[in-house]
């Protein structure tokens, strides 16, 4: 079993050093640092306008940065500056040890091809090209993410917003990344079906060992994912910390506005 | 007996932004110790801080001030300046934590909520699952009940649930918030016979009970957390 916390040997695997983008004289985020390590899920929460997303824009490589960089250690175990890598490497990153999922899986889908084919599409493009052999794979993601196999033949665009979902999520998960970004994964969902996607994540990202970084605004998502939190106002890191602390003892006004308006079920 | 737990001069308050920043001083000074194999109950009155002293001993709630070591494998961690990481390599292998209530995850069988903290542990599933069941089954939690996610059980189920997700490790070091509290006399003297086995094989407990009868058994020594009392 994979073990997030051993402390004496793991390195980190995603390393961020004093990020900032500005849009002109507008900086969007400012002096973003921390590292992330093999199977630590970290949330990056605040509202609309915080940054959040711009950050994790910079972390996949989307956006470039304005200052500072961001690091990652390939599977050589060599920690490498993400904006020297050739587009041979880039495209090694997005195909197979990254994943991304969107918030709206319109994004991160074919929707107009099979579900087997979404999952299988990822297979090939690392390679495969045993068809009997893709699809078993594909099956057995679609099983995972719970999407019966008689709908392995349909387009997404028949799928429900949930069912979608976790399609994007079996598309990305299936050539075992390490490193899988996630912006609002449960956001445009009912709560039922919200629960039941936070459920299937929880459990994936455990027995995965999946290393995350995940962009709420949901601080119920952040706390039954994540082990760590960063709190984003204004464009910059304000709180950061485990993430049961940062929500029951937080300490930065905004952090306790934030927490204190949640609502009770 | 090696000591588990050393607090030395924490100190705890709380600042509320929200209410033109007052201050509300929690505790003080605190300092005591716990062995191997001794069970340490806090006493005093509601509000006195008992609750916040152990959500600092887990890391729950953060330390203003002095020093909270822990034994973990052989070298001393100081949890009131540990990194998240170290505090989370405590809670999977050193510390566990009985609170009141039970937060439960939407989905999730009773049964595996209790199997978590050994799967987590790398336990394989099987194994996980049956202590799980061994555990529920002695506290009196009816079989028909395991596959079903624990959100829609009475409180005093709900609470067996959370004791027997939280004695299920092997853990050296355990943190008991009220374990007893909304129990049945049967139950009570269940879990009772359970902090005596971990006693014996050398657990370390901090425990918070209101009831007499409970304390009188499972307390080797109390400490009174009034003397810690922060009030200006």
């Amino acid at each position: 079993m994979f073990d997030p916390t051993s402390i004496a040997t793991d390195q980190p695997l995603l390393v961020a050093d004093n990020l900032a983008k500005s849009y002109g004289r507008l900086p969007a985020c400012r002096g973003v640092s921390f590292k992330l390590y093999p199977g630590e899920v970290l949330a990056i929460v605040g509202e609309s306008g915080s940054g959040k997303s711009t950050l994790l824009q910079m972390l996949s490589t989307q956006l470039q940065p304005s200052a500072g960089r961001v690091s990652y250690r390939m599977r050589d175990g060599v920690l490498r500056d993400l904006a020297a890598l050739g587009e041979a490497e880039r495209r090694f990153l997005f195909r197979t040890d990254w994943g991304f999922v969107h918030q709206d899986p319109a994004m991160g889908l074919r929707m107009a091809v099979s579900a087997g084919a979404n999952v299988g599409e990822r297979l090939m493009a690392v390679g495969w090209n045993n068809y009997g052999k893709i699809r078993d794979t594909a099956s057995t993601w679609l099983q995972r993410v719970e999407i019966g196999l008689d709908r392995i033949d349909d387009a997404p665009r028949t799928y429900s917003g949930g069912m979608r979902q976790r399609l994007q999520i079996a598309r990305n998960l299936v050539t075992s990344p390490r490193l899988v970004f996630m912006d609002e994964p449960t956001g445009g969902l009912d709560v039922s079906v919200q629960a039941r996607l936070l459920d299937l994540l929880r459990g994936l990202v455990t027995e995965l060992g999946l290393a995350v970084v995940i962009v709420t605004h949901d601080l119920a998502v952040a706390r039954l994912l994540s082990h760590r939190v960063m709190v984003m106002q204004g464009g910059r890191v304000i709180e950061t910390g485990l993430t049961d602390q940062v929500l029951d003892d937080p300490r930065e006004p905004y952090t306790q506005l934030l927490v204190s308006s949640i609502l009770p079920a | 007996m090696s000591v588990m737990i050393k607090l030395s001069d924490a100190e705890k308050s709380f600042t509320m932004h929200l209410q033109n920043g007052i201050r509300l001083p929690v505790v003080r000074g605190v300092s005591f110790h716990v062995a191997a194999g001794e069970c340490v109950v806090l006493a005093g009155p509601s509000g006195a801080g008992k609750s916040s002293i152990l959500k600092m001993i887990f890391g729950n709630y953060r330390c203003d001030s002095g020093r909270i070591e822990i034994l973990h494998r052989g070298a001393t961690i100081d949890l009131a300046t540990a990194e998240p990481r170290q505090v989370l390599e405590l809670r999977r292998t050193t510390i566990g934590y009985v609170s009141q209530f039970l937060r439960a995850v939407p989905r999730v069988a009773a049964l595996d909520v209790v199997a978590e903290p050994l799967v987590v542990s790398g336990v394989s599933k099987d194994e996980a699952r049956q202590r799980a069941g061994d555990l529920l089954r002695r506290l009196n939690i009816a079989e028909r009940l395991w596959t079903l996610p624990p959100a829609t059980f009475s409180g005093g189920e709900q609470q067996r649930v959370n004791i027997a997700r939280g004695f299920i490790s092997d853990f050296p070091i355990l943190l008991l918030d009220e374990p007893t509290a909304s129990l049945d006399a049967g139950n009570r003297e269940v879990v009772m016979s359970m902090i005596a086995e971990k006693k014996k094989v050398g657990v370390a407990m901090i425990a918070i009970v209101h009831d007499d009868e409970v304390r009188e058994r499972i307390a080797d020594r109390l400490i009174d957390v009034s003397s810690f009392a922060a009030a200006a």
